[in-house]
């Protein structure tokens, strides 16, 4: 059988199910009719009184009873919540687009206040002609819309000894997914005018850190941008208000926030975060440096260990999100087995280049136990390896880049554990 | 006449705007004096360096007052707090202990993040002959110059290697991991499955 006959029979067979259970076959009152569901036949106090009026919330929030939705931190990871980092709930939101508001972060020194009135950019180095751009000055030039995912290099790190965390948001939630709106870098730099000689760029933050990263110049050049929006509104100053570096498909660390200088050079300046941290420590005790891209990624998220199945057998939406730092993602499998056997889910919403992308895979669940991964595969034929397969190459003592397969064990009452398997 | 419009509509959207051909006048000159404010980054090959030196036991001093009460006395670190010595011959271990001293491959890189980023939450607050000093002291106390009577200053700045610059290559995943990594595998891909670690046993999951 083909795989495009096995995906048709299974959605068959989940038609088939899912009609069958709307005939009468489910458990829930409201559709055995049994007793009349009060949510029906009592009128509800939204229903009979008035609501709050216009302007309530004039910058809106999310319903009360969402309240459990939110950014969450591993207190024991840090020595202080200045340097540290917090968690998208990824098991809480559906599409690709992260919503401004929880957008993981991770600070050096805390989150800068800056006052846009008094934020510069600076360009200097190997140009002909230093400069200083006010916020004004760089909404004047052409600006460019884009969505892209931001991963923090040490996403799923705390994976490489095995399991630990259990659920997504702490396992793969060092990453978001925005759209930004920006200046493409190069024509920011162009106005400077780059010297021949000129073959990297310093990134440098503007908060407590001063964050810095050396960029090679043709990345650059490239497809970086400087950003002010993220999602239409300005940067959340935890995100790097009022302007930030993007660094499409590289390492987190690199898209510097609170950006005010670039400057150009012939050599990388071996800076902090590309030594002491963000270089990949092997088993023989030597070190990989410069491992800026990251690579193709998936994760199921839902159900996961934070997003059980409450539900019980039969139509089950299984949905997760796929990622590379080389482009398109083409193909996304899942398996139930533990990787025995796989089947392409399918992927909604916009396919672009370094972007999360959301997949599907609707099944008719038989209440058994299920071994849930998911693999994807780039534009470059790439396939997202198991974590056994890094650790072959590169020990336990890696902190970063982990792109390695993730399993979830599904019990039989639904509940979901984060599971090494064989 | 209006075909003639359309076609010249046409035209001029697909045209490149004229304003990405040259440079747009935007931004005005850097001042020298800004320059110097900001750029303070100093690379392997000492570029950057400011004028300056400072003795082991003026570091010991700065560093006792500045950066002992987080790094520890002996740049041990205090709880969770970065340990700044030690940790040579760590990096084949279970718990490699990278620091100065066993890691890191430059000095200059020390010395422009001491500046730039410490201490912690009073960044920006110490002179050059101040970060020299402390960086003798950290060479000290990684044992990279065993001399008490060491200065470290602008002009022999460059003499001091660190001990691991060696180890480290450019990326290799595109030539090691990425011929591996290609294997799509749809049915029977394995033989069989079983459970081999929970985190559930490592329980370290905020609640
Ligand atoms: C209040 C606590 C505190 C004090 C005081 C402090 N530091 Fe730090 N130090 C930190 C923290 C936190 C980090 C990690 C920051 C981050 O998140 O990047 C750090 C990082 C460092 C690092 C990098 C460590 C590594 O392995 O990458 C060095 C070097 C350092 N500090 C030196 C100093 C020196 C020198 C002083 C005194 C002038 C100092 N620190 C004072 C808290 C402190």
């Amino acid at each position: 059988m083909s795989e495009r006959e096995k995906t048709d029979r299974t959605r068959r067979r989940f038609l088939t199910t899912s009609l069958a259970a709307l005939g009468g076959a489910a458990a829930t009152p409201a559709l055995s009719g049994e007793k009349p569901d009060p949510a029906i036949t009592e009128v509800q106090p939204w229903r009979r009184h008035l609501g709050p009026g216009v302007d309530a919330s004039p910058y809106g929030l999310p319903s009360p009873f969402e309240a459990q939705v939110r950014r969450r931190n591993v207190p024991w990871l840090t020595a202080d919540t200045r340097s540290s980092i917090n968690f998208t709930p990824l098991h809480q939101i559906d599409g690709i687009i992260t919503p401004n508001g929880l957008c993981f972060e991770r600070h050096h020194s805390g989150v800068a206040e800056i006052d846009p009135s008094r934020h510069r950019l600076m360009i200097n180095g190997l140009v002909e002609q230093p400069l200083v751009f006010t916020l004004e000055d760089i909404r004047r030039f052409p600006r460019e819309n884009r969505i892209y995912f931001m991963e923090c290099t040490a996403n799923t790190g705390m994976e490489w000894h095995g399991p630990q965390m259990n659920g997504v948001q702490f396992t793969h939630g060092m990453i978001h997914n925005v759209m930004y709106t920006g200046v493409p870098l190069r024509l920011i730099l162009q106005e400077a005018g780059i010297k021949a000689s000129a073959k990297w760029l310093l990134a440098e933050g503007g908060d407590a850190a001063a964050m810095t990263r050396s960029i090679p110049l043709e990345k650059a050049l490239d497809d970086c941008m400087v950003a002010f929006a993220q999602n239409g509104e300005a940067l959340r100053p935890e995100n790097g208000y009022p302007l930030r570096l993007l660094v499409p498909g590289w390492e987190g660390n690199m898209w510097i926030k609170w950006l005010r200088r670039l400057e150009l050079g012939d050599k990388p300046w071996m800076q902090r975060e590309e030594t002491s941290k963000y270089t990949d420590l092997m088993p023989d005790g030597t070190a990989r440096q410069f491992t800026w891209v990251m690579d193709a990624k998936s994760v199921i998220t839902s159900p996961s260990p934070q997003a059980p199945i409450t539900h019980g057998k039969g139509p089950l939406v299984i949905t997760g999100l796929a990622w590379s730092g080389h482009g398109i993602i083409s193909k996304v499998d899942v398996t139930l087995d533990g990787g025995r056997n796989w089947t392409e889910a399918r992927i909604d919403g916009p396919r672009l280049p370094k972007s999360l992308h959301r997949f599907y895979l609707e099944i008719d669940w038989d209440g058994r136990p299920m071994l849930l991964q998911s693999r994807a595969m780039d534009e470059t034929g790439y396939v997202q390896p198991t974590m056994k397969a890094l650790k072959a190459i590169r020990g336990e003592n890696s902190v970063y880049h982990n792109n390695g397969i993730q399993t979830w064990h599904v019990r039989e009452n639904g509940e979901v554990e984060n599971v090494e398997v064989s | 006449m209006s075909r003639f419009l359309n076609i010249l509509a046409a035209v001029l959207v697909f045209l490149p705007l004229p304003v990405l051909a040259g440079k747009l006048g935007l931004g005005r000159p850097a001042l020298p004096e800004e320059i110097a404010a900001w750029d303070k980054d100093v690379r392997p090959d000492g570029q950057g360096l400011p004028a300056g030196q400072g003795s082991v036991a003026q570091g010991e001093e700065i560093y006792l007052e500045r950066c002992a009460a987080c790094h520890g006395d002996f740049g041990e670190g205090v709880d969770r707090w970065p340990v700044l010595a030690g940790g040579q011959d760590t990096l084949t271990d279970e718990r490699p202990i990278k620091t100065i001293g066993s890691y890191w491959p430059y000095l200059s890189t020390a010395f422009d993040y001491i500046q730039r980023s410490m201490p912690y939450g009073d960044a920006a607050t110490l002179g050059a002959d101040e970060t020299y000093a402390i960086l003798a002291y950290l060479l000290y106390m990684n044992d990279i110059v065993d001399d008490e009577g060491f200065t470290l200053s602008r002009e022999n700045f460059t003499s001091i290697t660190l001990p691991n610059q060696p180890s480290f290559r450019n990326d290799d995943r595109p030539r090691i991991e990425y011929p591996l990594f290609r294997d799509r595998c749809m049915t029977t891909c394995k033989d069989h499955v079983e459970i081999t670690a929970r985190a559930a046993n490592v329980d370290v999951t905020p609640k």
